[in-house]
């Protein structure tokens, strides 16, 4: 029974947190601080899917940790963000494709450092061995269509790839038809991190113990709009490029500056926030073997953001051929990750929310 | 016996929400105040970290509060649970106060929620912590320390000394290390009542107490009222007497908590050891029912009760947090409960062919009664003949004690020779005062927050 405490240890992910989840939906004091104790209450008995379920809703806010009278000493031992958060790692590796790549970089910072090392490579002998004759700024180390060519399949691959992990995840937790207001509700909840903010509006708990603070939310938003705006600025480019044949460099004013270089600030202050944070907070409310792939995803997009932002700056000098080079490859390493690497948890996490919304509808 | 070198204004005893609330409240007034909680940090907050609402008087929609809840009603409520044992002055006091505590938390890092699913009879009356008592608890610790408040683990205050009307030092034993005089201008008591302390609950009741289970902290043996009532103090409310309800027989002996309660007794037939009824499960609504079982269990053989459910039955109730007993027939279920199979099975026999038809209501008084029982069921009574059937064993578990410190209106504690002039007392172990029988829910945790804010203002206006 799910209840034998003395057999704990020997618990499976999901048998554990089915474990703590029961003993919650037996309390239901932390109803008000997320998405997560509301969707609970909806059944008694949670199948293996419903856990998913929960585990991709939690975002690890710990409120109901701090605040639970059942924490270790107690013989309860609660301790549902890092149960969730186990689950849920699981769950991005169960659902993963190819699996022979699913846990490496999840749990190796030093996999993630090495991909970007092959990448390096690539990027400065193709620059020695395709340097164009003519092009300006860096086209000039590299040509466009090279850089289509190489980015548009590292980019779409692992995105294909993402898919059919979420088809099976949808079906995994019995996600109902799929509507635009759930689309939208969802946005909305990640657009404004609600599930970070208590329920209360004070924040959540993680670099400070039971005290709440924006903190980790303001740095979460600062790196996901930044990465947003990135992407737009880079998007915003080709279209530039391919159906106005306005070719890079961009004076500041037009779109892929003006998104881009907000967007690379705020990255590289939001993964210096991130990581000050994730330094000071308590390992063990999260999923502890993926601490390191954690810390170096978060140092990735710094490096992506701020390896742009320098290119930008040495417009013009010796330096951009090098430059090049080394942002490419960290934006090349960061695509090819992203079904395998804590970048995915966006597509789970974004999903859950989708379903969630859809779930709620049906129970009303 | 060593001194700890510093002198504090106020020594507040206990660290749950009373001994916070005072702590609060005399360091905004400005004084130096240290709080001697005698568990360590991970239980600290004793039975108010089990908490999940209080009981709050208020004239209009008061957030999460929904419509009105008025002195004349509240006081209403508190004389039908305590069939008159009140003080009405004190409880009047207490509930017109109990309006003013809802902002006064706010300010203070509380946070509410609505309430809870499975719990909207409470809407109006009760405000529901965000996160529960252990939230509240946190954020407290977080104020007190802000303003400078000294806080001390794992203190256990030994023996408070009288010297006539006043109290001059404590002597603690700080984890576990030999005792230490504390000397303060001040003293406040909030270190609850005596159910932890099951040599005590023996002598009160009987020997059949070492079976209860104590629903909350460990740490609340009555040390300092014992150690106060030898020195005289007045005291108040029934010494015998304890608050119990039934809960799962599984839970554990301390610190169980709320997820340990079940609510199937309405939906139930309830037999003891010996496969018998003994009461009408169905008398009323759960709510109002539910403390009685603690007492009709304990007086049971081996303080032990068995709830059968059928399978129409065994959704209507919140979850437990242990699942039940299941079997496919009623001798099955009995055998795997320990009960003799014959026995129930003629219980369930006699009960079923007692059943009537008509509408069943779960969530009203659907006068659904057997007829020709000695011990009738009244309301939802169903017969059980659908499998797989479904049981839960019951035990006592304690949640307060009534025995307690006599206080005034302004918390002080009082002797035969009048008040001792600088010890205030707050909480649960005043809080036989006002609670003489009975409990209403969230009650406790207004006694608490009233007399910890009194006892805390009184104390710093003592020392200024
Ligand atoms: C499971 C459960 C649920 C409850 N739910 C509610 C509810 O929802 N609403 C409600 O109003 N009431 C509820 N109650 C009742 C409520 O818990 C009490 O009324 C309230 O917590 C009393 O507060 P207090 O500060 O007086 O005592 P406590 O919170 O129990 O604090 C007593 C403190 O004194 C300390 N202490 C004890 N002895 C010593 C010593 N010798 N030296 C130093 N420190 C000592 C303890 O460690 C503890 O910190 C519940 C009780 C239980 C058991
Ligand atoms: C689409 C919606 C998204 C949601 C709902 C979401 C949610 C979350 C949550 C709840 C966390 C904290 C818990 C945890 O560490 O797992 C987190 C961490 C993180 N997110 Fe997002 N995220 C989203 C998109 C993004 C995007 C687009 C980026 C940037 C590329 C990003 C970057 C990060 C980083 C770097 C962390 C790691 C922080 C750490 O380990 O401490 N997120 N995200
Ligand atoms: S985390 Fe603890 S306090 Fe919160 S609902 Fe679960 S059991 Fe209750
Ligand atoms: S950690 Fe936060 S988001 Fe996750 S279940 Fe607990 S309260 Fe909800």
């Amino acid at each position: 029974m799910s209840l034998d405490f003395a057999l704990k240890t020997q618990l499976s992910a999901t048998e554990e947190a089915r474990r703590q989840i029961e003993i919650c939906n037996a309390c239901r004091y932390c109803e008000g601080f997320c998405s997560v104790f509301p969707a609970m209450t909806r059944q008694k008995a949670f199948a293996d899917g419903d856990l998913t379920h929960l585990a991709n809703l939690c975002h690890n806010c710990r409120g109901c940790h701090y605040s639970c009278q059942y924490t270790a000493p107690h013989e309860f031992a609660l301790n549902i963000p890092a149960a969730l958060a186990e689950v849920r790692q699981d769950s991005w590796e169960r659902l993963a494709r190819p699996q022979t790549l699913a846990r490496l970089f999840h749990e190796r910072g030093v996999a993630m450092a090495g991909l970007l090392v092959v990448a390096l490579t690539l990027f400065f002998a193709l620059i020695a061995a395709l340097r164009p004759t003519g092009g300006d700024g860096f086209y000039a180390y590299m040509a466009h269509n090279v850089m289509i060519a190489i980015f548009i399949p590292a980019f779409l691959a692992p995105l294909a790839l993402i898919g059919l992990s979420l088809r099976d995840y949808w079906r995994e937790v019995e996600g109902g038809p799929l509507r635009l207001r759930h689309l939208l509700k969802a946005g909305d909840m990640a657009g404004r991190m609600k599930n970070l903010n208590g329920g209360h509006g004070d924040g959540c708990n993680f670099e400070d113990g039971d005290r709440f603070s924006q903190k980790r939310r303001i740095a979460h938003q600062l790196m996901m709009w930044g990465f947003l705006a990135c992407f737009a600025s880079t998007s915003s480019g080709t279209i530039l490029h391919y159906v106005f044949g306005w070719t890079a460099p961009y004076p500041f004013w037009a779109p892929p500056k003006l998104l881009g270089v907000p967007g690379g600030l705020a990255m590289v202050a939001g993964a210096l926030g991130l990581a000050l944070l994730k330094l000071k907070a308590d390992p063990d409310l999260g999923a502890r073997r993926v601490w390191g792939g954690e810390m170096a995803f978060i140092l990735l997009l710094g490096v992506v953001a701020l390896t742009g932002l320098v290119l930008y700056a040495a417009t013009g000098t010796a330096a951009v051929g090098p430059l090049l080079a080394i942002h490419l490859a960290t934006v090349m390493t960061l695509f090819l990750l992203m079904p395998f690497s804590k970048m995915i948890h966006g597509f789970f996490r974004f999903t859950a929310l989708v379903a969630e919304a859809g779930k709620l509808e049906k129970t009303r | 016996m060593t001194e700890t070198p510093e002198t504090y204004d106020i020594a507040i005893v206990g660290g749950g929400n009373a001994a916070l609330c005072a702590a609060i409240t005399a360091a905004e007034a400005g004084a130096r105040v240290i709080i001697l909680e005698g568990a360590p940090v991970p239980y600290r907050g004793g039975n108010s970290r089990h908490t999940r609402n209080f009981r709050c008087m208020h004239r209009g929609p008061m957030s999460p509060l929904t419509g009105a809840y008025e002195e004349d009603e509240y006081f209403h409520d508190l004389m039908l649970v305590t069939k008159g044992k009140t003080e009405e002055h004190l409880a009047r006091m207490t509930i017109r106060s109990s309006e003013e505590c809802l902002p006064w938390m706010q300010e203070h890092g509380v946070r509410f929620q609505p309430s809870l699913s499975g719990t909207l009879s409470l809407s109006r009356t009760n405000a529901f912590f965000l996160g529960g008592g252990k939230a509240l608890v946190n954020a407290y610790y977080n104020t007190a320390e802000a303003l400078g408040v000294t806080v001390v683990y794992e203190a256990q205050v030994r023996h408070v000394h009288r010297d006539g009307q006043a109290i001059t030092h404590l002597d603690v034993e700080i984890a576990k290390a030999p005792p230490v005089t504390i000397r303060a201008k001040a003293f406040v008591l909030a270190s609850g009542g005596f159910q932890a302390d099951l040599d005590w609950l023996a002598r009160a009741w009987g020997p059949s107490a070492r079976n209860f289970l104590i629903r909350g902290t460990p740490y609340n043996r009555g040390v300092v009222l014992k150690d106060m009532l030898d020195q005289g103090a007045d005291s108040v409310g029934d010494p015998t007497q304890c608050h119990a309800v039934a809960i799962d027989g599984r839970a554990p002996k301390y610190d169980g908590g709320i997820v340990t309660r079940l609510d199937c007794v309405p939906f139930s037939i309830v037999v003891n050891r010996d496969g018998q009824r003994f009461y009408d499960e169905g008398e009323d609504t759960w709510p109002k029912r539910y403390a009685i079982w603690g007492r009709l269990v304990a007086a049971q053989p081996d303080q032990v009760g068995y709830a059968l459910i059928d399978a129409k039955s065994i959704d209507l109730f919140m979850p437990s947090v242990f699942p039940p007993i299941v079997a496919d027939t009623i001798p099955e279920l009995a055998a795997k409960m320990g009960l003799d199979p014959a026995a129930v099975q003629a219980t369930v026999n006699d009960f079923n062919a007692a059943c009537r038809p008509g509408t069943f209501h779960p969530t009203e008084l659907d006068g659904l009664a057997t007829e020709g029982l000695a011990t009738a069921k009244t309301n939802w009574a169903r017969p059980l003949d659908q499998a797989p059937f479904y049981g839960y064993q019951l035990r006592p578990g304690v949640t307060f004690t009534y025995l307690g410190l006599k206080v005034s209106d302004s918390a002080q504690v009082h002797t035969p020779e009048g008040p001792i002039t600088n010890l205030w007392a707050a909480g649960e172990i005043m809080a036989g005062s006002i609670l003489g029988q009975g409990y209403l829910a969230g009650f406790g945790m207004t006694i608490g927050t009233v007399f910890g804010r009194i006892a805390g203002k009184e104390a710093a206006a003592h020392v200024a």
